[in-house]
């Protein structure tokens, strides 16, 4: 097979710029623009990267360094300005739980809308929901609306279908670190296994040994642009460097 | 690319909101049914008793305006509104965004079947009896539904980048309230205004009711593919909108 040596990910000299000042969103702000241009800010600046088959990277940097909006560039929630995006496979995304979730709905009801935004089909979502409400070890309360769950429970939940919705490429932001310890260490066995079975993997986290027990490789990111990258602990060292001789 | 299922997507999204809509309320479905019965009772008061109309059947009459305008109002009006509302899921998850407009567009045909129940209950029970031209309702309701789709998929592309788009809407709803023949008949509209109704979707879908329902007759060829033009152009215009700014809602979200 070759699929070890093909590019799952590939960004091409990608800038993406948000504009500043937004939030007006009435016509006299929008007649405003296009009288005087506002100011604009990269998230990303001319960013090249390829991540391949099977490979598991971690999105180490700063807030703002532009992290999130390269997760969200891969998953096409939003496009770049200039440069290109490639992606071949099928993208999930756990990018902020619960994004589709309703209060007044049960736990079972939020579970298939879940599994069906995440691509699942009816047949699939049907086999998985078991194996689903036990890794989230949500119980009986499955059964009853969302809003009397806690807010761990919650994201239990959103997490189980996530990992659970056989992607070719599994991206992860910021939310390894949900629930309590036992749920944490079952998030982490699957994620091994996630890592094992072939999958790519984009993780970003603020924690350097979380990430270098489930990635090989490293980005840094600065300022929407690419400062290192390579294997992981000599990233993670460079990055930690930097960091104490900042502070 | 999102390769999911959108059959079932869309399944669970219009259930999400039917449930949540029912879900709190004692009298459930009753309520999609109590808007258009007070209408009707209002304006049957209305034009009977205070400017008695020589339209016979008149609850009838009024009803073949109120369902279809009401379904047309509020799902263009909840639709325009939809991707703000969804902003989570628009900017969160990857699913293509049109699917947004169109569940939005379901859910209400959810509550339109309820009410065209109790149009053709209120046909029966008045005596008009079935005929085979009720065979052309599901035509002429699938082109209604086309035109707001259309019209939907266009406005709600367009609230995200103004936001007054909802306004917008709410006023031309007014408007059209006087614009399409609820209370009064085509006949009584001078010929040089007929256009305007034959060429209005939801106009023309009232005429066509009322001759189905009420005359026993096939709607005229004419009205039906001005019927039908206007639909598929707006639905085109619509999809084409929707296309042309979805590249950039979540920047503007």
């Amino acid at each position: 097979m070759t699929a070890s040596t093909t590019n799952r990910i590939v960004f091409e000299k990608v800038s993406k710029a948000y504009s500043l000042g937004g939030g007006r969103k009435l016509l006299r702000g929008h007649v405003g623009d296009w009288l005087k241009p506002r100011q604009s800010f990269f998230a990303l600046r001319d960013v090249s990267l390829q991540v391949r088959d099977g490979e598991s990277v971690a999105l180490i940097g700063p807030n703002g360094a532009g992290k999130s909006t390269l997760l969200n560039l891969t998953t096409r929630l939003c496009y770049p300005d200039q440069g290109s995006v490639t992606v071949k496979g099928r993208v999930s995304a756990v990018l902020e739980l619960g994004g589709g979730f309703h209060s007044d709905l049960t736990g079972e009801e939020n579970l298939r809308l879940a599994a069906s935004l995440q691509g699942l089909t009816r047949k699939r979502a049907g086999e998985l929901r078991d194996v689903i409400v036990e890794f989230s070890g949500i119980g009986d309360f499955i059964r009853e609306p969302i809003r009397t769950y806690s807010s761990g429970m919650v994201l239990r939940l959103a997490f189980s279908v996530a990992v659970h919705a056989d992607p070719e490429i599994l991206l992860i932001d910021e939310v390894i670190a949900v629930g309590d310890q036992a749920f944490q260490s079952r998030c982490f066995e699957r994620m091994q296994e996630l890592r094992r079975s072939g999958k790519t993997m984009l993780c970003v986290s603020h924690s350097p040994d979380l990430l270098a027990k489930m990635c090989d490789r490293a980005v840094w990111l600065d300022h929407g642009q690419v400062i290192a990258d390579g294997k992981i602990s000599e990233v993670v060292d460079a990055y930690q460097g930097k960091t104490i001789t900042r502070g | 690319m999102w390769t999911g299922d959108y059959s079932f997507v869309l399944q669970n999204l219009v259930l999400k909101d039917f449930k949540i809509r029912y879900r709190n309320m004692s009298l459930g479905v009753f309520w999609s049914l109590l808007n258009p019965l007070i209408m009707m009772s209002v304006l049957t008061f209305i034009f009977t008793r205070i400017f008695p109309s020589k339209q016979p059947a008149f609850p009838v009459f009024v009803l073949c305006g109120l369902i279809p305008f009401n379904f047309f109002t509020l799902a263009w009006a909840s639709g325009t509104n939809c991707l703000v509302e969804n902003a989570t899921l628009v900017k969160r998850v990857a699913i293509p965004r049109v699917i947004v407009p169109i569940s939005s567009v379901l859910s209400q045909c959810t509550h339109l079947l309820i009410q065209i129940a109790a149009l053709l209950a209120f046909t029966v029970g008045f005596g008009f009896g079935v005929n085979r031209y009720w065979a052309l309702l599901p035509v002429v309701w699938f082109f209604e539904i086309v035109f707001v789709l259309g019209l939907v998929m266009g406005c709600a592309a367009l609230d995200v980048y103004v936001r007054d788009m909802r306004y917008v809407v709410d006023s031309a709803n007014v408007v059209l309230f006087w614009l399409v023949p609820i209370f009064y008949s085509f006949e009584i509209i001078p010929e040089r205004y007929h256009f305007i109704y034959q060429y209005n979707p939801v106009a023309a879908l009232v005429l066509a009711l009322r001759k189905i329902l009420m005359e026993a007759a096939t709607p005229p060829f004419s009205l039906m593919w001005k019927l039908a033009l206007s639909s598929l152009l707006v639905f085109a215009a619509g999809w084409y909108i929707f296309r042309r700014l979805e590249r950039r809602f979540f920047e503007h979200l």
